[in-house]
């Protein structure tokens, strides 16, 4: 048994904190976050030089074929940098999606621009039911000449505003089973009848939006795999991604914890570094541990999903229930200790704190997983 | 990153398993369902020849160097036996204190004389051994321990008072911490000792705690009389010998706590099953099944968070952050789980051992009540909390 990184693994974490430290540090971290594209051609094409775009794309895709366990590694970088911009979305889910459920075609098509950074593709799941079992898939998908013509709102879709394309999980059937009956679409984005609308969000380092299609028609080749057999990738895609976010979330808590020791120990009060007081350090313990497990379980996640585990399913439930809890407290942790100047904007807790918020609702919160364990444990 | 076993690692597993099947205790898991992480005093003849059956097969002191005992193996062996005795629900290690602290701190520090004397009684189970740290006014503090041992020709004079002394009236013999130097900086004076619990002067009086057994003690020295060499490490080198028995504490009982956990868990899942609660199934309840399963999720996070230490220790690297996390995750767990347990039994949870309407026989009653010592004793989890901040984060000293 070997719990640990590989040497590249390891370089690959120290080469992705220089980079982002100084390729992402927090003034352009607020510059890109203000705008509605959240990041910008130079940095994406920087990440594409890196190999980023492309990390878990096969070699014969222009990717890097690199597997989960090194996915977890970069997002946990990202996360510390609390990077903006639709890498999640479009290498994550989008990108993902074409990987698990497109056709050789598709592939060839998509995947190389992806890893190229020469194109982005956002996945259109959710809807306005906040549902995020098959159930939640109503979009019509009806059957017409040579193809289909799709109706209805996506919502909470990540990045589709700067998508090429979008990938829309769809209904074409009422199955006896809700699993039964999900369809994927590859829809170019400028096709007549899908419309985006960028929505204020509480954390503008992610851009979610509403998209609506209206009478889409889309040929027959626009499906993304099997009609009617979408749900089983697209659930893959999710689990995937799921474990990522989690990285993410686990390197954003890291930097919180890192940010409020240093503050505890250079902030004077009552003639003393904070840090000295019990009340301070023992909530600073608690953060510690919180984090510790945190990386734990999502390593094991990480690990369990590049290895098809048979406990997977409930590595990835277990990892997203700890890890929504954990950042949310941590990083409320961390402006706590750091007092007033931690409420500010100028200072960078809030970022973390807010991306705590929007990661905590990205795939079901901790209720929802913990339910979800309960089911996979046979309770 | 491979959590696979490699094929002798899959073996050893298999001839763990395997041994368990033949040889587990058949009344032990009517007797102790629930995860009694101490064992009661019924239970105590049991598990010394639990102990010694497990040594014969050669399972006690798996890390241990072959010349005093032990196989040789890495912590990877250990791990694995402790995960399949979860599995099979068996017996705890009765000497787990001589085991995973006394043994390996003797090797580590030992005379070559005391490591040829010690180590192999403690892993045949012939040997119990106990903690003698805490005093009445040093716990947390420990260093302000005041036993004394004065030198008089080649025998050391023991005066002074132990108290929370797990197995002392069972024990044979007792790591002992005493000052030897009043004058010196508090940590500087003080002497390691092996010290023998049938020596003349010692005196057990077990101390009866709020479960109502009594499973600690005070032990109260009178004019004991320890031969030189029984000093472990040095004369006023007792501190640092002293903390490399915690640390090996941390290590060793780091796992059994977590296997533990793990049969408690279980077993908190099957009552869960069986039990009704308002006139439906204990598992259909939201808000039980949301306790559980965080419970579950918990339980396994301290695994993984243990699995990456080891990692780190069969590596050769230092202890990282996750190490020193172990003992605070295990007992806010533990604790969560024994309350839950009186949850889910509702009134019945009043009910204590010797009525018939007592659930599963009223062990859970003895199981919650005893975990309230969890987050005292090993050191309570606010020192855990101050190391915590302290040596890993690098928070100052209040």
């Amino acid at each position: 048994m070997d719990f640990g990184f590989s040497e590249e693994q390891e370089l690959l974490r120290s080469t992705a904190r220089k980079f982002f430290e100084n390729e992402c540090a927090s003034e352009l971290v607020r510059t890109m976050m203000a705008t509605p594209e959240g990041t910008t051609p130079e940095f994406w094409a920087k990440l594409a030089e890196q190999g980023w775009l492309g990390l878990i794309f096969p070699e014969a895709y222009g990717g890097v074929g690199l597997g989960f366990v090194d996915v977890v590694v970069l997002m946990e970088e990202m996360g510390r940098a609390s990077m903006p911009g639709p890498y999640f979305s479009t290498v994550l889910l989008g990108g993902l999606a074409i990987l698990e459920a497109g056709s050789e075609a598709q592939k060839k098509e998509w995947l190389p621009k992806i890893a190229a950074g020469e194109a982005k593709v956002a996945l259109a799941w959710t809807e306005p039911s906040a549902r995020w079992d098959a159930q939640g898939v109503t979009l019509a998908a009806s059957a017409s000449t040579g193809g289909f013509t799709l109706t209805g709102t996506k919502l909470f879709i990540l990045d589709a505003h700067l998508a090429d394309a979008v990938v829309v999980a769809a209904r074409t059937a009422q199955g006896p089973s809700p699993e039964e009956g999900v369809s994927l679409f590859l829809v170019p984005r400028a096709t007549k009848g899908l419309e985006v609308k960028l929505l204020p969000t509480m954390d503008q380092t992610r851009k979610l939006c509403e998209v609506t299609l209206t009478g889409v028609s889309v040929p027959a080749a626009a499906l993304l795999g099997e009609k009617g057999k979408g749900w089983a990738p697209l659930a893959r895609v999710v689990e995937r991604a799921t474990v990522a976010l989690c990285a993410e979330m686990c390197g954003g808590a890291q930097r919180v914890l890192d940010m409020t020791t240093e503050y505890a120990k250079i902030r004077v009060a009552f003639g003393k570094p904070i840090g000295a007081y019990q009340g301070v350090k023992h909530r600073a313990a608690d953060m510690l541990v919180e984090v510790e497990n945190a990386k734990s379980i999502t390593y094991y996640a990480g690990w369990a999903v590049d290895e098809s585990a048979p406990d997977a399913a409930l590595a990835v439930s277990m990892a997203k229930a700890y890890v929504s809890d954990a950042y949310r407290r941590v990083s409320a942790g961390g402006i706590q200790l750091h007092g007033g100047i931690g409420f500010t904007w100028e200072h960078d807790l809030h970022l973390y704190f807010k991306r705590a918020k929007s990661s905590e609702f990205t795939f079901g919160d901790a209720t929802y997983h913990r339910e979800r364990v309960a089911q996979l444990i046979n309770l | 990153m491979d959590l696979k076993l490699t094929p002798e690692q899959q073996s050893f597993r298999d001839e763990v398993r395997v041994w368990l099947g033949a040889n587990m205790p058949r009344d032990w898991t009517a007797r102790v369902m629930a995860s009694a992480d101490v064992p009661r005093p019924e239970a105590y003849l049991l598990l010394r020849d639990w102990q010694r059956k497990l040594h014969q097969a050669g399972f006690i002191g798996l890390t241990w160097p072959k010349e005093y005992g032990g196989r040789g193996l890495t912590f990877m062996e250990e791990v694995i036996l402790h995960e399949e005795m979860a599995l099979a629900k068996a017996p705890p290690v009765l000497n787990i204190l001589g085991v995973g602290m006394a043994g390996p701190t003797i090797i580590a520090y030992g005379t070559e004389e005391q490591k040829r004397r010690y180590p192999p009684k403690i892993l045949s189970g012939d040997d119990i051994w106990c903690q003698g740290y805490s005093e009445p006014n040093a716990g947390s503090d420990l260093a302000s321990l005041q036993t004394r041992a004065v030198k008089d020709g080649e025998h050391f004079v023991i005066n002074g008072q132990k108290v929370w002394t797990s197995l002392a009236h069972v024990a044979d013999w007792m790591m002992l911490l005493a000052r030897t130097d009043p004058d010196a900086p508090r940590h500087k004076g003080i002497t390691y000792f092996l010290l023998d619990m049938r020596a003349p002067g010692v005196t057990v009086k077990p101390l009866r705690q709020l479960t109502g057994d009594a499973e600690f003690n005070e032990v109260f020295f009178d004019n004991v009389r320890v031969p030189e060499s029984q000093v472990l490490g040095g004369v006023n080198n007792g501190w640092g010998v002293g903390m490399t028995t915690l640390m090996y504490e941390r290590f060793a009982l780091g796992f059994g706590l977590q296997v533990r956990l793990r049969i408690g868990l279980d077993g908190l899942i099957e009552m869960a099953r069986r039990l009704e609660k308002h006139g439906a199934s204990i598992t259909k309840s939201p808000v039980m099944r949301q306790k559980i399963a965080q419970l579950w999720i918990d339980t396994e996070c301290l695994k993984y968070t243990g699995a990456r230490a080891i990692t780190r220790l069969l590596k050769g690297d230092l202890p990282g952050p996750e190490a020193s996390t172990g003992k605070m995750g295990w007992v806010d767990t533990h604790q969560r789980l024994q309350e839950l347990a009186m949850e889910m039994q509702g009134p019945y949870s009043q009910l204590m051992k010797g009525t018939e309407w007592a659930v599963e026989g009223g062990l859970w009653q003895y199981t919650f009540l005893r975990s309230r010592a969890n987050s005292i004793e090993g050191g309570t989890t606010e020192i855990q909390k101050n190391i915590i901040g302290e040596r890993v984060l690098g928070l100052p000293k209040g």
